[in-house]
């Protein structure tokens, strides 16, 4: 795909690379075996995320997690939790093409993405990561820093929300 | 923007994030073929429709995905409390809404 980029001095909307990614559904009191396989501490509460070089891993339910790897280590990541099944009952699914991630930073980040997302965005947490709305569409939405955020979108959705996102920037950017 | 407080998440989160799913509270029947047609009518369709405070189901769709009951005034739409699903109906009686 031709990654369109639309920027101004404020905010910046960029299509990042693709990763590979998991969705994890797993007993809580299980959790230190996904650790264990994952090779990262997977975080127990809701929202809250753990970052480790290119492993990533957000509580996303009260049993279900978003887990973040490099491409190339998707089918080992995969195999780890299939040799673990038979002692510990869990469910993982390769999601990685039905996203897109779109990166969105600047000292305007918060103001285009409230344009569409009915979350108190101040109160959110660097690290931290929730599944909401983005104009209907169902997304998750990481915060990565004061100014910083990823929005991973479902494929089909990328168009309407990328298109809202760029009506967002040019409004901004002339003063709306 | 109304707020809805999800047991789960620990969070008064935006409307926009939950689903509506009806009377809480309403059993399954055990052995439904032992009901009568008007009690499987019942169980089915018939609802008590309270003016006042409801124990309603919600899910946390856009969120965190449960299912959860609430307490809620159909009068005011102020939700007076909300609980996880499989908990028995807070005793609110005497208590003001949650503002
Ligand atoms: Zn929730």
């Amino acid at each position: 795909m031709n990654a369109p980029v639309t920027s101004f001095d404020a905010v910046s909307v960029a299509v990042l690379p693709p990763v590979a990614r998991f969705n994890l559904r797993i007993a809580p009191a299980d959790l230190a075996v996904a650790s264990r396989i994952f090779g990262l501490t997977l975080p127990a509460k809701i929202g809250e995320g753990a970052r480790n070089g290119d492993r990533a891993a957000y509580c996303i339910g009260p049993d279900e997690w978003l887990l973040h790897a490099a491409e190339v280590d998707q089918s080992a990541i995969m195999s780890g939790f299939d040799t673990a099944r038979a002692e510990t009952p869990h469910s993982i699914t390769v999601l990685s093409d039905r996203e897109i991630i779109i990166g969105i930073t600047g000292p305007a980040a918060i103001d285009l993405l409230s344009t569409c997302c009915p979350l108190d965005l101040s109160r959110m947490a660097v690290g931290h990561a929730k599944r909401t709305v983005f104009d209907y569409a169902q997304v998750v939405l990481i915060r990565d820093g004061d100014d910083a955020f990823r929005l991973e979108v479902w494929r089909s959705f990328f168009p309407h929300v990328h298109g809202l996102l760029e009506i967002g920037v040019r409004e901004l950017a002339i003063g709306l | 923007m109304l707020l809805i407080q999800c047991p789960y998440c620990d969070d008064a989160l935006p409307e926009l994030e939950f689903a509506y799913a009806g009377e809480a509270h309403i059993d399954r029947p055990q052995d439904p073929s032992a009901l009568s047609d008007e009690e499987w009518r019942d169980f089915l369709f018939i609802r008590s429709n309270v003016k006042g405070v409801h124990a309603e189901r919600w899910r946390h769709i856009n969120g965190c995905g449960r299912f959860f009951n609430a307490l809620r005034d159909t009068v005011s739409d102020r939700f007076v409390t909300s609980y996880k699903a499989g908990e028995p109906r807070p005793d609110t009686s005497g208590k003001e809404p949650a503002q």
